[in-house]
């Protein structure tokens, strides 16, 4: 088509213009990432699929394995539950991020900058399962915040923090703010000087800038590390294990659950796929989103 | 029958090569195993140096430990290993006949092992002997029933299990989260024996569990459960007993477990050779060791969790014994209750029903 034009003459495609070898190139570069992809996630996924349609009991094709999450209320419990404490993570997270890399991006001077990003990635540092035990002694009974509310007369009996949704959520919150953070930072960073003194010529004040240039532009940044926190917080196991005290069942600890002694592998990989595709939703909707954002 | 339709479909051909290759590597780089070392499938109690040392050094072998914890998770190693990859296997003794009917188990000698010198209520030979052929050697028991510090509430009442679900010690309780066990004690609560239990027994023991749910605090597995106990998160934990006080009686001597009037739930691990094992000879000398009174001395006071030897003449010093209240046995086991061993349907039903207990406000 665009090649039958210019009085006739055949332009050359940029594509045939390239040499065997460079045409190999591009394909030479990205087959690491396809066979790593291929092998570590395509093959893992179609294994899992096929196990979720197999019977614990004598194998064979059934599709109890996940008519049972929609009969089974403790089951659809569980996902409400998981999608409840996402949701409350990542909307604290954001708060208390977005204003952290803003000071940091814009209050804490150059020069000091990156001492402040590795003070605020430190806890990054000390294992995850760590972590989650400090805040169990932070939150317990006899711990810093008991003693502390005890001591002072605010309260007269330790109040239950650990072992409680509240300890799953502010396990998951120190983490996810650091992350956060980094996303928001970057984001900031990248925004131009620029705007904000077009913003401010327009006679716009401070507030009205933030609302209406800087934040609208930082929002991809926000749903970015929003949507990485959706995806870490809902497939995490060992924070509402260790804080939580089972005192209500995410996602992840059903899937355990099945494993443990009865060795019930096709159900979890149900419940798996199940929540996989939780996430998929979300992402697409993320996407979509920022997709009309940037229209 | 399970395993002939699998192994007709193609899928599952590939899953388990791929299962295996897994495994295989695994083993390789976990352990850096060698055909002369001994390879086991353990509970934590066995990965202690005090217990496997003394073998090592006597035999000049290399004991290889990969510990699991749940039956279908250890049996889900082995279905992802090749045959011959492991030697020896630590199991609940209720779950011997699920090894011996996936053929994965080498009867043992009975006259090679000091099986005459056990506790008689702990041969558990209704699961560890499978068609007259022993596949299975209790090594270690102990009770699920009630763990508490004596300190903080009156032993008197830990003498029956009302005290569970009564408001005296609302919010000071917790629960040992491993469904078998508990179930147990709260079919003992409402008068059923624990071998008898049906479908038709639910409804009463769920409800027996609620009440119990609405006093605990928490629900936690062994670490969990063992340190809001030692902490004084709680101050009693339904389903302890001896392997959380016992390993803890020096640090805090004030913890203590009963016997309440309606009885406990018995719990025993054995020790099982697998059939296709490379190293037959020497997985028969580990069995003899650990059955030994030397070997049951040092996994009776394991540094992962104390236990009730399982072999009478087990070399337990007087303060040993007096911990693990070892004197008090014959009238413990007189009390005690097998440990509940539902069919797959029945035992589905009660996973189900402890996971309503979980997610109950």
């Amino acid at each position: 088509m665009s090649s039958a034009g210019n009085n006739g003459r055949a332009l050359p495609r940029a594509g045939r213009a390239l040499p065997r070898a460079g045409r190999a190139l591009p394909w030479a570069l990205v087959t690491p990432a396809l066979g790593w992809t291929l092998l570590f996630f395509v093959l893992p996924f179609i294994a899992m699929g096929f196990s979720s349609l197999t019977a614990h009991e004598g194998g064979g094709f059934t599709l109890t394995n996940y008519s049972q999450f929609f009969t089974n209320p403790s089951y659809w419990q569980a996902m409400e539950n998981s999608l409840q404490v996402t949701a409350i993570v990542t909307v604290v997270s954001v708060l208390l991020a977005y204003p952290f890399a803003w000071i940091l991006a814009e209050q804490v001077p150059e020069r000091w900058q990156r001492l402040a990003l590795m003070l605020a990635v430190l806890p990054f540092w000390t294992s995850y399962v760590v972590r989650s035990y400090s805040w169990l002694l932070v939150l317990a009974q006899n711990g810093v915040i008991n003693r502390a509310l005890t001591g002072s007369g605010l309260f007269s009996e330790p109040v239950q923090l650990a072992n409680t949704r509240f300890a799953t959520v502010t396990g998951f919150v120190h983490f996810f703010v650091m992350l956060l953070t980094l996303t928001i930072f970057a984001n900031l960073k990248q925004l131009s000087p620029s705007y904000r003194k077009a913003a401010a010529d327009l006679g716009a004040g401070p507030v009205r800038t933030f609302l209406h240039v800087v934040l609208p532009l930082t929002l991809p940044g926000i749903m970015v590390g929003a949507f990485l926190t959706f995806v870490l917080c809902i497939g995490d196991y060992i924070t509402p294990q260790i804080l939580g005290g089972n005192n209500e069942l995410l996602m992840p600890q059903l899937v355990m659950m099945q494993i443990g002694r009865r060795g019930d592998f096709p159900l979890p990989s149900a419940l798996s796929i199940i929540l996989m595709a939780v996430v998929t939703i979300a992402y697409l909707a993320c996407a979509r989103w920022l997709k009309i954002e940037r229209a | 029958m399970s395993m002939k339709s699998e192994s007709r479909n193609p899928l599952s051909i590939l899953k388990s090569h791929l299962h295996a290759a897994c495994a295989a590597a695994a083993l390789l780089l976990a352990t850096g195993a060698q055909a002369a070392d001994l390879n086991a499938l353990i509970w934590c109690d066995h990965s202690d140096p005090a217990l496997l040392q003394p073998f090592e050094e006597a035999n000049n072998v290399k004991v290889n430990v990969k510990e699991f914890e749940g039956t279908g998770a250890g049996l889900a190693i082995v279905e992802q290993s090749q045959p011959g990859d492991w030697d020896v296997m630590v199991i609940d003794s209720i779950d011997v006949p699920r090894g011996v009917e996936k053929g994965l188990f080498e009867p043992l000698p009975e006259d090679k092992l000091p099986v005459a010198d056990l506790f008689p209520q702990v041969k558990m030979d209704g699961s560890t002997v499978v068609g007259g052929k022993r596949y299975g050697i209790t090594e270690k028991f102990g009770y699920n029933t009630i763990g508490y510090n004596k300190t903080k509430v009156d032993p008197a009442d830990m003498q029956s299990m009302a005290a569970l679900t009564g408001d005296k010690y609302k919010g000071k309780v917790a629960i040992y989260d491993y469904y078998l066990p508990v179930i147990g004690m709260a079919a003992l609560a409402i008068g059923k024996k624990t071998a008898d239990l049906t479908e038709a027994d639910l409804p009463a023991i769920k409800a027996e569990l609620l009440k119990m749910k609405a006093n605990a605090k928490l629900v936690g597995e062994v670490t969990a459960s063992q340190t809001a106990l030692a902490t004084g998160e709680v101050d009693i934990l339904v389903g302890g007993g001896e392997w959380v006080t016992a390993g803890l009686a020096k640090e805090n001597p004030a913890l203590d477990f009963s016997i309440p009037k309606e009885g406990a739930v018995l719990w025993s691990q054995s020790l099982a050779m697998f059939k296709d094992s490379k190293n037959k000879d020497m997985a028969l000398k580990f069995i003899q060791y650990i059955m030994s009174p030397e070997g049951q001395a040092r996994l009776a006071t394991s540094s992962c969790y104390w236990g009730m030897p399982s072999n009478t003449k087990a070399a337990l010093t007087d303060d040993q014994k007096k911990i693990l209240r070892f004197d008090e046995q014959p009238g413990f086991l007189a009390r005690a209750q097998a440990y509940p061993a539902p069919n797959a349907d029945l035992d589905k039903k009660m996973q189900d029903m402890w996971t309503e207990m979980l997610q109950a406000k």
